[in-house]
């Protein structure tokens, strides 16, 4: 069973929130509009992505329009 | 600031005793100081990842990481390289700039036993403007010198930041950019990139000469060997001292002959502060006292810690770098709540406060955020009394917020 997770280039990201849309069980926005995880993660990952939540997370990699997302998965131990 | 080794020059070349080990040759020494001193280069057959495991020495720049670890994950890809990091963005730490003045070349033999260690293809060492003079001459004097490439930081906060080393030496701009991977695994020009702070060379270049069970001859179990620290603020004579790993706040400040404090802010602009009632704690990466890069600054009695956190709070701001959103709104922000708390705060401010300062913790290309809130969040916690008597516009420091 592998763990994904959601990485953000924060040099990238404009923050106007279209993966807090897509992604709303995950992501809430700040006061700025940049994406702000319900759950902090440590590490370099924006959030751990739940495997229910997996397609709606692919697709907001491949809807963001900085290209800003990344999808990454590590063998849980 | 002058650099005051805790041991003198021997004459002849010995292993240094526990006190003092960087400044052993001398003031400004050149290579005959330095081989006098020291002893012959280390030679590259021996094992020294395993020497540097044994050592227990760790990151002098900042992040305490455990040295050999690094070097063993760089040393598993190919065609590494290697970087020497004397960028000391810290405005308050001299510990480099100093090391680098005085003992050029026992850096330069920790950064060459460590490319050695790696098989480095290519070897840098990055050092801000006034270190570059120096270093060229010692460089200059080192029939291995021309192995080193030197590269000029800019003055900046963030340039020391490992993945800003990485971008300035290979693109000229010193910036922090988005790593999702190590900098073992690909860092300058795709490559496996060891990236060391200069103090952490030098340690090496002992290690590499004496081994790690005699660098553990210093310091204590938790934090072994010596390290640098660079202590200023209210005190009489502040300056670079070298200490063995473990020593407690309070002696420190009672080496540069401080009175009672009233806080000391531990690790610099990046650290937490450590309320009087605490100075006893000993300097460690995994204790109340993290030493970071070694910045000590002491806060007088009668003066107000809030005040001083909100000025470094708006410089901080400013080093943002501007790429990241939180970063780039969310540290401005965070000056001004900062600010407020250090005047006259509305009901409330406290509350905007501590929510900013969790809010851009760990949102953006490099530890930046994560420094300001880990600084403004212990501020909030050792100046409680003060931030409870500027809410009644008072200050306990003495009327002066
Ligand atoms: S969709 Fe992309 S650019 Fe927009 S807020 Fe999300 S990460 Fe940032
Ligand atoms: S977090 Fe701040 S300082 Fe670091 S790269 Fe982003 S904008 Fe620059």
């Amino acid at each position: 069973m592998n763990r994904t997770g959601l990485h953000v280039d924060w040099t990238r990201c404009d923050g106007r929130g279209l993966c807090v849309e897509l992604l709303p069980d995950l992501l809430g926005r700040d006061e700025w509009g940049y994406p702000l995880p319900h759950r902090s993660t440590p590490g370099r990952l924006l959030t751990e992505v739940p495997p229910g939540s997996v397609a709606d997370a692919e697709q907001a990699v491949a809807l963001c329009p900085l290209l800003a997302l990344t999808l990454t998965t590590e063998a849980a131990t | 600031m002058n650099a005051r080794p805790a041991a003198v020059a021997t004459g002849s070349p010995t292993r240094p005793d526990t006190a003092g080990r960087l400044f052993v040759a001398g003031a400004g020494a050149g290579h005959e100081a330095h081989l006098a001193a020291y002893g012959p280069a280390p030679s590259s057959g021996t094992d020294l990842i395993r020497e540097l495991e044994l050592s227990g020495l760790t990151g002098r720049g900042g992040a305490a990481f455990p040295v050999w670890r690094k070097l063993a994950a760089t040393a598993a890809g190919r065609r590494p390289v290697v970087i020497g990091n004397g960028a000391e963005g810290e405005p308050r730490s001299r510990k480099d700039a100093t090391l680098v003045q005085h003992a050029p070349h026992l850096v330069v033999d920790g950064l060459l036993a460590a490319a050695d260690a790696v098989r480095a293809s290519r070897v840098y060492l990055y050092v801000r403007s006034g270190s570059g003079t120096p270093i060229r001459r010692a460089l200059a004097e080192r029939p291995d010198g021309g192995r080193v490439r030197v590269v000029v930081a800019p003055h900046t906060f963030v340039s020391g930041e490992a993945g800003a080393v990485v971008n300035a030496v290979g693109q000229g701009v010193a910036l922090p950019t988005d790593r999702l991977h190590r900098l073992s695994e690909t860092g300058l020009d795709g490559r496996p990139t060891l990236v060391h702070n200069v103090e952490t060379l030098a340690h090496l270049g002992l290690v590499a000469r004496y081994g790690g069970s005699w660098f553990r001859g210093a310091g204590t179990l938790e934090d072994p060997g010596t390290r640098l620290v660079t202590v200023s603020g209210d005190l009489p004579a502040g300056g670079v001292l070298e200490i063995p790993g473990g020593t407690r706040v309070a002696d420190v400040l009672a080496a540069c002959g401080t009175g009672p404090v009233a806080a000391v802010l531990v690790g610099g602009y990046h650290g937490a502060w450590l309320p009087a009632a605490e100075v006893d704690a000993r300097l460690s990466p995994s204790g109340r006292a993290v030493p970071g890069a070694g910045v000590l600054i002491a806060l007088g009695p009668g003066r107000c810690g809030l005040h001083l956190t909100a000025q470094i709070v708006r410089y901080l701001a400013g080093q943002s770098a501007g790429q990241c959103g939180p970063c780039r709104f969310g540290l401005p922000a965070l000056a001004g709540a900062v600010g407020e708390l250090a005047g006259r705060p509305a009901v409330g401010t406290e509350g905007r406060v501590r929510r900013l300062a969790t809010t851009v913790a760990g949102r953006g290309a490099c530890h930046h955020p994560d420094g300001t809130s880990r600084l403004v969040l212990s501020a909030l916690d050792a100046f409680a009394d003060d931030v409870a008597a500027h809410a009644t516009g008072r200050c306990v420091a003495g009327g002066r917020p």
